[in-house]
């Protein structure tokens, strides 16, 4: 076991947990946050996917250990970013959501995507979103909530 | 008294450990890099293009050739399958897509806890360094011998930088150190030990960069 504090939505958070934790697992465990979902455990369906640093990351396979002093992002507090805020108002908006297990994911790389891309093409979506998987195959809407997003942009 | 001696002398013990400490850390620099730098002329073309075939079998090795790839997405494993998650090589720099980057789940080192590899810069190398043709087949040894010395596609390095490269770059070394799998279980290593690998580029470009003839 060993000591990590964590930058986790601009609140400093300490977790006593095995250096080889996956952070999926210390944000939902250890800090009760719930809203970062386990889908397949090897980072093949984008439902754990955090931001460290901005980076769209998957927590399911990052240990802990290497997290350092970057600054997580997490589902729970991507409605404070602006983009986050657009994204998320987007995906009410087309009503993107079926049982919704996946989106948690599919919001946190959406937002990656447009932070990067403001504007982008069917295959810039295509490509970003292409890791993340949807059981309900929501797909459809979540391309037109992105675009829908992309136009609140400016 | 007792005290000011013991202080004094476990100072002046601390003082003389970092002492010879910088002294054996520098000591180790300048001779890793004179030993990358040292060339002599004295290695045959024969000599230079049998040290190659060894470089050759390195690099076509599933560590180095899974991203020298000729197609728009990485490969991994030993059977050189297409990377999962529809990952994709992105930009020139063949980091990825903005929500699918490489640094999304490869670190800077291995996380042997979750099997993901991991080094620093991570990426896919160039279209210009590809390695394999496009249904994944390796090309022979004299096509990505040209490949590797035309200057004008392997980010114009001379000999000296490909030594360089090839003994020092944080990528080439991770090829000895390739962590464990998801299962546990350790990666297949390429088939010569980095000195040895070091030491064949050595000996090519000490001949000169020969490449065979053929296509």
């Amino acid at each position: 076991m060993a000591t990590y504090q964590l930058n986790v939505n601009g609140q400093s958070k300490k977790v006593d947990v095995d250096p080889g934790t996956p952070l999926l697992w210390v944000l939902r465990e250890d800090l009760k946050m719930t809203g970062t979902k386990y889908g397949c455990g090897i980072s093949a369906c984008g439902a754990c996917t955090v931001h460290v640093d901005g980076i769209a990351t998957r927590s399911c396979v990052v240990p802990v250990s290497l997290i350092g002093n970057r600054k997580i992002t997490t589902i729970e507090a991507i409605a404070q970013d602006p983009v986050g805020r657009k994204v998320q108002d987007a995906w009410v908006e087309k009503d993107v959501v079926q049982c919704g297990y996946c989106q948690s994911g599919q919001i946190m790389s959406a937002v990656a995507l447009l932070k990067a891309t403001p504007k982008p093409t069917e295959q810039n979506i295509e490509e970003s979103m292409g890791g993340n998987l949807c059981r309900c195959a929501t797909y459809v809407r979540i391309r037109e909530a992105i675009k829908s997003a992309s136009e609140q942009l400016t | 008294m007792l005290s000011n001696s013991r202080f004094f002398i476990r100072t002046l013990l601390i003082v003389l450990g970092f002492t010879a400490t910088w002294i054996v850390l520098t000591a180790d620099a300048a001779v890793e890099g004179r030993d990358s730098q040292k060339l002599n002329s004295a290695a045959s073309r024969p000599d230079g293009l049998a040290a190659w075939e060894q470089v050759y079998l390195v690099l076509i090795s599933p560590r180095c050739i899974n991203c020298h790839t000729a197609t728009n997405y990485p490969q991994q494993g030993d059977d050189r399958r297409r990377h999962f998650a529809n990952v994709v090589r992105g930009g020139h720099e063949g980091k990825g897509v903005p929500a699918l980057t490489c640094a999304g789940c490869h670190q800077e080192v291995n996380a042997d806890s979750t099997g993901v590899p991991g080094a620093p810069n991570w990426h896919l190398a160039p279209l210009s360094m590809r390695w394999q043709d496009t249904n994944d087949r390796p090309l022979s040894s004299a096509a990505v011998c040209r490949a590797v010395t035309d200057r004008s596609r392997n980010h114009n390095m001379d000999g000296r930088a490909l030594l360089k490269h090839n003994a020092e770059d944080k990528l080439v070394l991770w090829g000895r150190n390739p962590g464990r799998r998801p299962d546990g279980t350790m990666r297949t290593l390429p088939p010569l030990t980095h000195a040895e690998f070091a030491n064949a580029t050595r000996t090519w470009v000490e001949a000169g960069t020969p490449c065979p003839r053929g296509r």
